[in-house]
């Protein structure tokens, strides 16, 4: 017993690191990049050239109808041989940014579609043009129907990003994983990976409930009890 | 002065506008009247072009847009037109994340850039005419209906349209709240705002239209000073369409 937390806590410090390193900044990385290409796919999606948004249609039909492993892989194993070579970290930020992407770009695309016609309209009758209707109408809206489904992608994502450990990124997992080799107690180190991973999430969950208030601060929705 | 000429409006095979021609001289008020899908809303829509004419042309004041077929307006000429209206919606439509006051504001800073103290200013100038000013800072779900319609009616005369258009502005409240948004609606027009409105509420058309436009089919039956059109109807369209409004008025059903 005495033994397994003297492991803990000496394994504690390289675990965090890797943490703070790699898993975090990867995370947050591929969450604003992502982001921004859903943002931009629903847009085309709802208003661009169907031409346009058939393209965006095939990118959401294959990232979401293949595993992210296997993405992770052809990304940083597979195009090395049409003589495009990423470095790990690179290739896993690609991978996840596309992942992202494509899941966000169909929360965005259903919450802008939810706000009533109505709202356009009214923006419109008072002289606003589409992208200040956009910005200053509908995203607000649309902001605050999004903050729970974009938080299960985020949250989603953070343990996700153990997948990069498959492509040599020595991220959070991988750490895990190397101190195993040596003291051979993989149900203690990985237990304490699961904690950070946890704790990680845990501070995203947090954030979500402050989001979730500040944008419900103008009332009208059924709000959650606790 | 606003004039609509030959408006024309399909929806794909739908004819629902067949060559409207109607003027509203400055400081009127008309009501558009008709059965629901006989093209007053369509009409209405037509003037700040949230529909597109299929073909036409409107007028208003000095400015005047013609449509074609197939012809597409550039976003200017539109918006020339627009900035020459302001609108109040069936179900208010207020910005539900903004405040009352905010709401007035918006388009004056969003779209004609005023700086916020001097919008402010006048938002609540207008949140006063429409009593509502000890509301300013509430947020719209809060309000009750007839409430948020005469913010609505506040929002839509901030950036002091030539002709102000409702659409149906009395349909969603019932009595007792709809006399609140006539009242204020009457007092605009005792000042000389010219208005064009869509609307089923008898009380609302009787006392504040000067010109009544009765609309059946995508054309317009019957045209006149409303006192006259209520009362004495030449058409016996029209004579049948006025005695469904008044029973309904008598029986007390929203009328």
């Amino acid at each position: 017993m005495l033994h397994w937390l003297t492991l803990m806590a000496d394994s504690l410090p390289s675990l965090l690191w890797a943490a703070l390193v790699f898993t975090v900044p990867l995370t947050l990385a591929s969450f604003a990049l992502g982001l921004t290409v859903g943002l931009v796919a629903a847009v085309v999606r709802l208003f661009g050239p169907a031409p346009l948004a058939a393209v965006v249609r095939f990118y959401v039909w294959i990232i979401r109808g293949t595993p992210l492993l296997v993405q992770l892989f052809l990304i940083f194993y597979g195009l090395p041989s049409v003589g495009i070579v990423l470095d790990a970290f690179p290739a896993a930020l690609i991978g996840f940014t596309l992942n992202v992407g494509a899941y966000t770009s169909e929360i965005i695309r259903a919450v802008i579609g939810s706000v009533p016609k109505g709202q356009w309209e009214a923006a419109y009758s008072i002289g606003m043009s589409w992208s200040q209707a956009m910005r200053r109408t509908i995203l607000p809206q649309a902001a605050r129907v999004a903050v729970p489904p974009l938080s299960n992608t985020f949250i989603s994502l953070v343990k996700d990003t153990s997948l990069a450990a498959a492509i040599t990124v020595p991220e959070l997992f991988q750490a895990a994983q190397r101190i195993v080799a040596t003291s051979y107690e993989p149900l203690i180190l990985y237990v304490e990976a699961a904690l950070i991973y946890l704790a990680l999430s845990s501070i995203l969950s947090a954030l979500q409930v402050r989001l979730e208030r500040r944008f419900g601060q103008y009332g009208g929705f059924l709000e959650a009890k606790s | 002065m606003i004039r609509l000429s030959n408006i024309e409006k399909r929806f794909g095979e739908l004819t629902v506008l067949k060559g409207v021609s109607v003027t509203v001289a400055e400081g009127r008020v008309t009501a558009l009247i008709g059965p629901s899908g006989g093209g007053k809303s369509t009409l209405l829509r037509c003037i700040n072009l949230l529909e597109i004419p299929t073909s036409g042309t409107v007028r208003i004041g000095e400015e005047e847009l013609s449509f074609q077929p197939g012809g597409k307006p550039t976003w200017k000429d539109i918006q020339r037109l627009r900035g020459q209206t302001g609108m109040v919606f069936q179900n208010f439509q207020l910005f539900p994340h903004r405040t009352a006051v905010e709401n007035v504001m918006e388009g004056l800073v969003t779209v004609q850039k005023w700086p916020a103290e001097k919008a402010r200013e006048r938002a609540m100038a207008l949140l006063h005419k429409v009593g509502m000013a000890h509301k300013a800072d509430a947020w719209p779900a809060t309000l009750s209906g007839g409430q948020q319609q005469r913010v609505a009616i506040a929002r839509a005369l901030a950036p002091s349209p030539r002709v102000l258009l409702c659409d149906e502005p009395t349909s969603a409240l019932d009595p007792e709240l709809s006399g609140e948004v006539v009242e204020v609606l009457g007092t605009l027009a005792a000042e000389g705002t010219t208005m064009v409105m869509a609307t089923h509420d008898l009380r609302l058309a009787s006392r504040i239209a000067h010109e009544v436009v009765f609309l059946d089919g995508g054309e317009v039956v019957e045209t006149g000073p409303s006192r006259e059109l209520f009362t004495h109807p030449k058409r016996e369209r029209t004579q049948r369409f006025i005695a469904t409004l008044t029973q309904q008025g008598q029986q007390g059903e929203g009328v």
